[in-house]
């Protein structure tokens, strides 16, 4: 922890850069530096500057409404909130148990948000980072700039999304902001025109799946200096696991491990989360800072995500993703991987891995069946856990004897990644802008360490690609002394002022 | 029973003496956009929406009976701009969040206001305070959605014999309201099998833990637009 970038000593005489808000990343986030007069460092921050409210507002509403409602706290993954609040409702009718249509149905819906959330990230906007270099010619550095030079790789990343995307449709009624799941179950079967349908493209897309972990692989094959060592930081990780203590995103126990790989609990009920976790507020951002109890504040921060998950499970229950896991776990040498990098690669590898679960799941009859939903004894109080694509996503409701939520706690994947994601800015700023004139390409080192963890900061839906970015040096007065913008269009223009 | 026939929107529409013009329009086939009227209730004419020109002047076309050789205009630009003002005006005044609301799909103001082209709210919203009266066991209502058409009172009076719902207050001030001492529904004699239960056009009068058991695609509005269906039967789950 770089606990001497977190505050200044003496913020007063030095200037500010923000970078606000962060491009190809969704939802307001702003990162401030504040350096000296030799450009020296002296502290980074990054801020989550967008208050939300759903908390808030969903208290006196019906819970049956609540897996709708809660899903537009985002436009790229709103499936993980619907399905984190039907497992809450599920405890709370008494479903502790759903039919097995039910239950496999709601995991080809989350396999499909894994596929077309991973695919986004990546493809859209991550790789241009990763194809043209960190401080390329920002005009190609986009997916349009990708679909010009590498348009295969661009089209296979565009379909991929596609499909993922089909698969909600089908699910949950609309690609986007749908209505499958509900309080004990689902509200509708597969047809078998619909199964068939999606079966048609299935082995294509575990091929691209497995033709993009090799993509990421050779990427850090062809460079390890750099993407072993950017950003860089020993963390703890957390996620759940599955049954036998294989990856699972959809449902298991809570598993923790510390820097070096060994288990810090394991088996954990999550219905019991508040009693592993707290979270701590920090007065310069509207994220609280997550921690396990059990270490305190300091040393309890831990990561989520695709690379918490690949090296928190066992094994992958899937042949071709296990396979990976493996290469990956050789290629660490056996002791936990921490580079934020390693995201790209163990997403690529859980996207090859929802990709056999689809498959795997489209030759189940359960999908087609009728029996859709179950209640049992009504409870006041419920957790739904599931791994959304950016890490665990925790939602915590109180129900009263009327049927509306009087409490909600949401714990988001972003919310678990708030220390490591200033971990990783902290690093970056310390190793690539310390006493360096700045230039847009040097920022977006910076931003290329936050889209590694969250192309999401906020849960919030904004046009891709329409980000305008401007950074602002200030004097010791605050006083403007230069400013570099960049337009929608991502061109960019710099005025000297002083 | 004498007969006779009006023109609507230049069509021959055939009435029978007594019928009102929306009810000669109907019984033809012909939609004239509505939320207050339903054919098993005695017209309220309070919603607007329905009106119509008659020989160049505008009347309710729920209240105005049919009279031979008029010609009434419906579907014209200038009469449907003001309808979409009526509904943008119906929109801001209570809180109607389509995308979480249950009722979506199967609710005939986002219906109309689909078949109408109504494309934004136009006007500042009310954002009024309603909370939700959830004490009965079986029913909720959420008088968020509320506009004030009327229907509940008129089927819990003329139908029931219960003299559930009322109106309250007047002008803007004017909401529904439970004719309890409590003001809570679960104080009523309110039950399921009422006519009130199921007559609600937007998403006021719930049946609890039903919401969303309808998959997009399946719901009344999914299959047909209200110009088709203008009084379909709402499934309840």
């Amino acid at each position: 922890m770089i606990e001497n970038l977190e505050t200044a000593n003496n913020p007063e005489k030095l200037r500010r850069v923000a970078i606000d808000p962060i491009s190809r990343v969704e939802g307001h986030g702003k990162v401030t530096i504040l350096l000296d007069e030799q450009n020296k460092v002296h502290q980074v921050r990054l801020h989550i500057v967008e208050f939300r409210g759903f908390e808030k507002f969903i208290q006196g509403r019906p819970y049956w409404e609540v897996p709708v409602m809660v899903q537009r706290l985002c436009g790229i993954c709103p499936v993980s909130h619907h399905l984190a609040a039907s497992k809450a409702m599920d405890i709370i009718v008494g479903a502790r148990h759903l039919t097995p249509t039910a239950e496999k149905l709601r995991r080809l819906m989350h396999y499909g948000q894994i596929l077309q959330s991973h695919a986004l990230h990546f493809f859209h906007l991550s790789s241009p980072d990763l194809l043209f270099g960190f401080d390329s010619d920002v005009s190609q550095r986009n997916i349009v700039g990708v679909a010009a030079k590498y348009p295969e790789v661009a089209k296979k990343g565009v379909l991929l999304r596609k499909f993922g995307q089909e698969i909600i449709r089908h699910t949950a009624g609309k690609r986007v902001h749908g209505t499958g799941s509900v309080p004990g179950g689902v509200n509708k079967s597969l047809t078998v025109a619909e199964r068939d349908a999606l079966l048609k493209d299935i082995y294509q897309i575990v091929a691209w799946s497995r033709e993009a972990v090799a993509m990421v692989k050779d990427l850090h094959n062809q460079n390890p200096g750099l993407y072993n060592s950017f950003g860089t930081f020993r963390a703890n990780m957390m996620s759940i696991v599955g049954n036998e203590g294989g990856l699972d995103l959809y449902h298991g126990k809570l598993r923790g491990r510390d820097e070096n790989g060994k288990l810090l609990f394991d088996g954990v009920d999550y219905q019991g989360y508040s009693d592993l976790i707290a979270e701590a507020v920090k007065p310069w951002s509207y994220m609280k800072f997550p921690y396990l109890k059990s270490l305190g504040e300091k040393q309890g921060w831990y990561r989520v995500g695709p690379l918490a998950r690949v090296q928190n499970c066992d094994f992958i229950p899937t042949p071709l993703a296990e396979i990976e896991r493996r290469e990956f776990v050789d290629y660490c040498g056996g002791t936990p991987m921490h580079a934020p990098l390693g995201y790209h690669w163990t997403r690529m590898i859980e996207m090859l891995f929802a990709a056999e679960m689809i498959k795997d799941l489209l030759h189940d009859d359960d999908l087609l069946g009728s029996d859709l939903m179950v209640t049992g004894p009504r409870e006041l109080e419920g957790v739904g856990v599931i791994e959304a694509p950016r890490g665990t996503l925790i939602h915590h409701y109180r129900v009263d004897e009327d049927d509306l939520v009087t409490m909600c706690n949401l714990i988001v994947s972003t919310t678990h990644n708030n220390q490591a994601m200033n971990e990783a800015v902290r690093h970056v700023a310390k190793r690539y802008l310390n006493g360096r004139e700045l230039t847009e390409g040097l920022l977006n080192h910076i931003e290329v360490a936050v889209r590694a963890y969250d192309p999401c900061l906020s849960c919030a839906t904004h046009a891709l690609g329409k980000m305008p970015l401007e950074v602002e040096l200030l004097d010791a007065e605050g006083m403007l002394l230069d400013r570099m913008t960049r337009g929608s269009d991502e061109s960019t223009s710099g005025c000297r002022i002083t | 029973m004498s007969e006779g026939n009006f023109t609507l929107d230049g069509e021959d529409i055939p009435f029978q003496e007594g019928q009102t013009i929306m009810q000669a329009a109907m019984a033809a086939g012909k939609y004239i956009p509505h939320l207050c009227y339903h054919p098993e209730f005695k017209p309220h004419g309070s919603c607007k929406l329905c009106t119509v020109r008659v020989n160049g002047r505008a009347t309710a076309s729920c209240t105005q009976r049919a009279a031979s050789g008029a010609v009434v205009e419906s579907n014209t630009h200038a009469i449907n701009d003001e309808r979409r003002a009526l509904l943008q005006m119906l929109f801001v005044e209570g809180n109607h969040f389509c995308p979480s609301c249950e009722k979506s799909g199967n609710c005939q103001l986002q219906a109309t206001a689909y078949e109408l082209g109504m494309m934004s709210p136009h006007y500042d919203h009310f954002f009024p305070n309603r909370p939700v009266d959830a004490s009965h066991p079986e029913y909720l209502l959420d008088f968020n959605r509320c506009i004030l058409c009327s229907l509940c009172i008129r089927a819990s009076r003329d139908v029931d014999g219960k003299n559930v719902f009322a109106l309250s207050g007047r002008g803007i001030k004017t909401r529904l309201i439970v004719n309890a001492k409590s003001g809570r529904l679960a104080d009523t004699n309110f039950s399921e099998a009422d006519k009130a239960a199921h007559v609600c056009p937007v998403g006021v009068i719930l049946k609890k833990r039903k919401g969303f058991a309808q998959p997009i695609g399946g719901r009344t509005f999914d299959l047909n637009p209200i110009s088709a269906t203008p009084h379909p039967t709402i499934k309840e789950g």
